[in-house]
This record gives C-alpha cells, structure tokens and sequence, in this order.
C-alpha cells in the first residue's frame, strides 16, 4: 500500500500543484495572483506529461551502444510545445494586466467590476 | 497542388500573417488577408465537393505514415465546418476594411490583420487535423490571438472582457491537455483513428473516464457551454465590430466540432452515450442556458451584449440536438450551427453598421435609427425573423427539425420548450426593432446616413444567405444529414 503510493510521489506532487493553482486562480482576486495560479496549474502538467514519458530504469533517449532502455522522448516533445504555449499566455495575460492599470489604475478585480458597474 | 488542399487551407493564412507583419501598411494587410480569406473559402469548397464525391480525405504531413505522423482528415462533418468557418472570414475579411478603418487608430490596424489572420488558421486547423495533440496547438493559436482581438475594443471594459477570456479560456485549454495526456498514457498514441480503436477494449478505465471528463469540460468552457459561459458576454459586447461577427460565427461553432469529433469519433457513441449518461447531461445544461441566457438577454440595455446573450441561448440548441443522441436530433444540431453561424453573423454584421455611425451600440442610441439607415436595420430585422425561427429564414429550418427530433424521440415537453423559448427571442429581437423603428432620435443627434457600401454588402450576403437556405433547402440539409450518419453510422 504504502509502496504503491509513494512510488507515484510525482502524480501526487502534479494533484497538488494542478489545485493549488486552480485554486489561486478562482480566490484572488489581484490580477497578477490570478496569472500566477494560472502558471502553476500549468506547469503541473508539464509534470505530468514528462512523469508519463519516464520508463522505470531509462536513460535519456540517445541512440548509444549499450543504451538498451530509455525514456518515451515524444511526451517530452509535446511538453516543449505547452510549455511555449504557456509563455505565450502568461505574457500576453500580463501585458493586458499594464495596459488594464495603464486604464482603470488599479489591478484588483473587484475595484475594476465596481468601476465597470459605474459607467 | 489538388492534393495538397488539406495543408494549403491552413498553412496560407499562417504564412500571411507574419507577411502582414512585415508590411505594416493598412491597406496592403487587409488586401493580403482579403484575398487570402477569399482563397481559404475557394478551398474549403474543393475540399467538401471532394469529400462528398469521393469519400474521407486523409493528408499526411511531410509523408510520415499516419499513427506516428499527423495527418489532416477531411470527412464530411468538418469539410462542413471548413465551409462555415471560411466563408464567414470571407464575408469579415472586406467588411473589416471600413469598420476597423474607425475603430482601430491607425498603427494597431496592420496588427489586427495579423491577428485575423492567426485566429482563421488556428480555427481552420482545429477543424482539419487528425490528431489529438494538434488539435491543442491550432486551439491556442486561434485562442491567443482572439484574445488580442478583443483587447483592441474602444472601451477599456474590452481589456478586462480580454483577461477574464484569457483566464478561462486557458483553464479550459489546459483541460483539454490533461485529457490527451491521460489518453495518451493509455495507448501510447495520438493520432484521432488510432485512438478510437485503442480505446476499444479499455472502455472501462477509470483513466479513460477522467479523461472524457477533462476533454469535455475543458471543450465546454470554449464552446461556453450554460454555466461555463462567463466570459463570452463581455467578450463579444466589447470587442471591436468586426471582430465580434467573426467569432460569434466562427470560434464556438468549431469548439462544439471537437467535441463531437471526440465524443463520436475517438471515444465512440456506446462509451459516451451508453456507458455514460451524457445525453441526459447535456439536455439538462442545454434547456437551462436556453431559458435563463434568453431571459438575461430580454434584459441587456446593449445591443451587442444582448445579441451575446442570446448567442448563449442559441448553443443551448445545438447541445439539444445533440443530447437526442439520434441521427436526426444530431442532424438539427448540426443545422443549427450552420444557420446560427449565418444568423449571428448577419445581427453583428448590422450592429457594426450601426456602430459606425453612432458610436454606440446602447438600446437608447439607437432610437429612430430604422428611418436613417433603413437598409442596415431591414437586414437586422430579416436576421432577427431567422433568429426567431419565422419561415421562410433558414433559423426555422432547423428550428423544425429540432422539433422534429425531440417529437421523434417522443419528448413532446421538450419539442414546446423549443418554440415556447422562441417566443423569448421574439421579446428581445422586438426591443431593438421598436426601438429603432418606433421612436424618435434624441434631439441632440444630428442626421446620419446609410452605412457604406464596402459593409452593406457583406451584411446583405449573410441576409440572402438566411433567406435562400430557409427557401432551398436540399444543399446544407443534406450535408448535415450526411454528416450526422456519418458519426453514428458505427452505432445503427
């Protein structure tokens, strides 16, 4: 029992990370907090995908004499495309948080709601 | 070069963009994505002819064979969609040229072209691919620069309509990712075909069942599906004219495509309908976001956020069709997003219009504006009858068949739902129509004229096209119909 659950330590770390990061983007209510939960979330799973591609006892897949066993590299592949894709997000996310304090001054969402319920 | 339709439908918009890049000149960006939105129909159009002539399309990119390689497949369903999502951009593409003219300032209005031209490509090879993984890719293409789009709206709610989208609109993407990943975990492959038929014998896995669920909320939260919908209101009431028609015909029409290319193709009927109790799920969340999203939209003191709102409402259809679980209850779904694609389009297409001229969109601006551009708000008016679902507009074509499904199925409370919830439109497509018709302009407004040609047109090609497929009927009924035997042909 114990075997079978710490062998799986990394999913557990992917669950943990996956809601802290859910839930930092659903409580706060400061913009850049927000992204930064979003982040998280992301990166868990990149965790995950890259736990997926490991193969117990692998190497790093490079084509050697000798090298017998190694890991599923396309999972990893994948990863590097999500991972730019994460990037992406996050700096476009936080270049419409300048341009949202730039327009509202400030960068909590529910000052910006109020101001919206104004005009 | 015929064989190379499937990767020049996409690649030619993707190409275009960074040459609009490079450009920068106004002009010359909304030439290139003109003739390019133009080329893109021209294709999609081949590709459906030979689709429909000589079966399944499959492409194989850089010749690598299929499950290790990915492929483009063009069946009948998304030949269909290809159709939709091009010809949409190709009536957008001329229309932008005057309305972003105003309401962009003059340096953003090369980057808008850009940014047009990425969302068409990743929206098109969302539709088009085979594989599971690149579908996530052209969904964060087409989603990133959407996002950009409706930051570039007047009003500085647009930015804040940007952020929520983006927040929610990568929760869902990153769903959507978790579950390719449980599903590639489980057979080790991603190619679409491939994992249709690997899934077979593991029906019962608890990781394919998390999986579904990943895959269907993460797509649920971009198709805005009834409490997962937050973010398309404000999106589309701000984003700049043109930009609304354009993803209100396009971007939740496509998301609801992948969903029933996994729940049919990759995870297959008897796993989603069978063994899980999808189809009373989605007519519980389709007849409430019908009901409350109407009811909101009687509400808005918008034009264009009431026009949102009842977009809502109308997906709420398409996902009643499609929780029939029957080929004629998917056929009318599919219907429905064909005609709500046109129907949309043609009420934003109006607005922008308007917007032009007033500045403004809000129900009390628009007092009296029927008598000063009569032929902009007729075209409102004939979209609005299609949207009610009056005949002879193509809104009651597949309104009928929706009917039709549900009396099928033997469901006669929900076929009244159906047209006791088109009353509602009628309520809110009447508010704007008196409004613009029956009272007098404020008495500061001076006097204003038609909207130009360059926007007239499109807006009239989205009307003729309501009028001519509620009349004749035969072409896109039997391409849905086609399409939706294709999907549960396994099954019957």
């Amino acid at each position: 029992m114990w075997e079978s659950f710490l062998g799986l330590y990394n999913y557990w770390i992917v669950i943990l990370l996956m809601m802290a990061g859910f839930y930092i983007v659903m409580s706060r209510h400061n913009l850049v907090k927000k992204l930064i939960g979003l982040s998280i979330f992301q990166s868990s799973v990149f965790l995950f995908y890259i736990s997926v591609g490991k193969v117990a006892d692998g190497t790093a897949p490079i084509i050697e004499e000798g090298i017998s066993s190694y890991s599923n590299p396309l999972p990893h592949v994948l990863i590097l495309t999500a991972i730019v894709v994460g990037v992406a997000t996050t700096s476009l996310g936080l270049a419409l948080v300048v341009r949202l304090k730039e327009a509202y001054g400030t960068i909590e969402e529910d000052e910006i709601n109020e101001m919206d319920a104004a005009d | 070069m015929a064989d190379h339709l499937p990767i020049l439908q996409v690649i030619l918009p993707l190409i275009a963009a960074p040459l609009c890049l490079l450009v920068r000149h106004a002009l010359a960006c909304w030439l290139i994505a003109t003739l390019v939105s133009w080329l893109c129909l021209a294709i999609a159009v081949l590709l459906l002819h030979q689709v429909l002539d000589g079966g399944t399309i499959r492409y194989q990119l850089g010749n690598w064979v299929a499950p290790w390689g990915i492929e483009y497949v063009v069946d009948r369903l998304n030949g269909f969609i290809l159709v939709i999502v091009a010809a949409i951009g190709a009536v957008v593409a001329p229309y932008a040229l005057r309305s972003i003219d105003s309401e962009l300032p003059e340096r953003q209005i090369g980057l808008f072209y850009v940014m047009y031209l990425l969302c068409l490509a990743g929206l098109l090879g969302i539709t088009i691919t085979g594989d599971a993984f690149n579908v996530f890719v052209f969904l964060e293409i087409s989603s990133l620069s959407s996002y950009a789009l409706i930051s570039m709206g007047r009003h500085r709610k647009a930015l804040h309509a940007a952020y929520q989208y983006l927040v929610m609109g990568t929760i869902g993407a990153t769903f959507f990712l978790i579950g390719v990943g449980l599903l590639y975990m489980m057979t080790g492959t991603l190619n679409m075909a491939d994992l249709a038929d690997q899934l077979k014998p593991l029906a019962g896995s608890r990781i394919v069942l998390a999986a579904f669920g990943f895959i269907v909320v993460g797509m649920g939260l971009k198709l805005a599906v009834f409490p997962l919908h937050l973010w398309l209101p404000n999106a589309y009431a701000h984003a700049p004219s043109t930009v609304s028609v354009f993803l209100a015909g396009t971007a939740t029409k496509v998301s609801l495509y992948v969903v029933l290319r996994f729940i049919f193709t990759v995870f297959g009927f008897e796993f989603s309908f069978v063994n899980q109790p999808l189809g009373p799920a989605l007519l519980v969340l389709a007849i409430a976001g019908i009901v409350v999203c109407s009811l909101v939209a009687i509400y808005q003191d918008n034009v264009k956020r009431l026009l949102a709102w009842s977009s809502v409402a109308q997906i709420g259809y398409m996902l009643l069709g499609l929780s029939f679980a029957t080929a004629i209850g998917l056929q009318a779904g599919l219907l429905h997003m064909f005609n709500h694609a046109i129907i949309k389009a043609g009420l934003f297409l109006a607005m922008g219009c308007v917007f032009l001229r007033l500045g403004s969109c809000r129900i009390e601006a628009i007092a009296g504006v029927g008598r000063q551009m009569p032929w902009t708000m007729m075209g409102f008016l004939l979209c609005g009858l299609s949207l009610i679902g009056v005949p002879p507009t193509a809104g009651f074509v597949s309104k009928w068949y929706l009917v039709l499904a549900a009396l099928e199925k033997g469901w006669w409370p929900v076929a009244a739902l159906i047209v006791l919830t088109s009353l509602l439109a009628v309520v809110y497509v009447w508010k704007v129509v008196e409004v613009a018709w029956f009272r007098d302009p404020p008495g500061t407004a001076g006097r204003i004229g038609e909207a130009p040609l360059a926007m007239l047109v499109p807006l009239w090609i989205m009307v003729g096209a309501n009028l001519w497929f509620g009349l004749e009927t035969s072409g896109n009924v039997d391409v849905a119909r086609a399409a939706a035997t294709a999907l549960m042909g396994a099954v019957q």
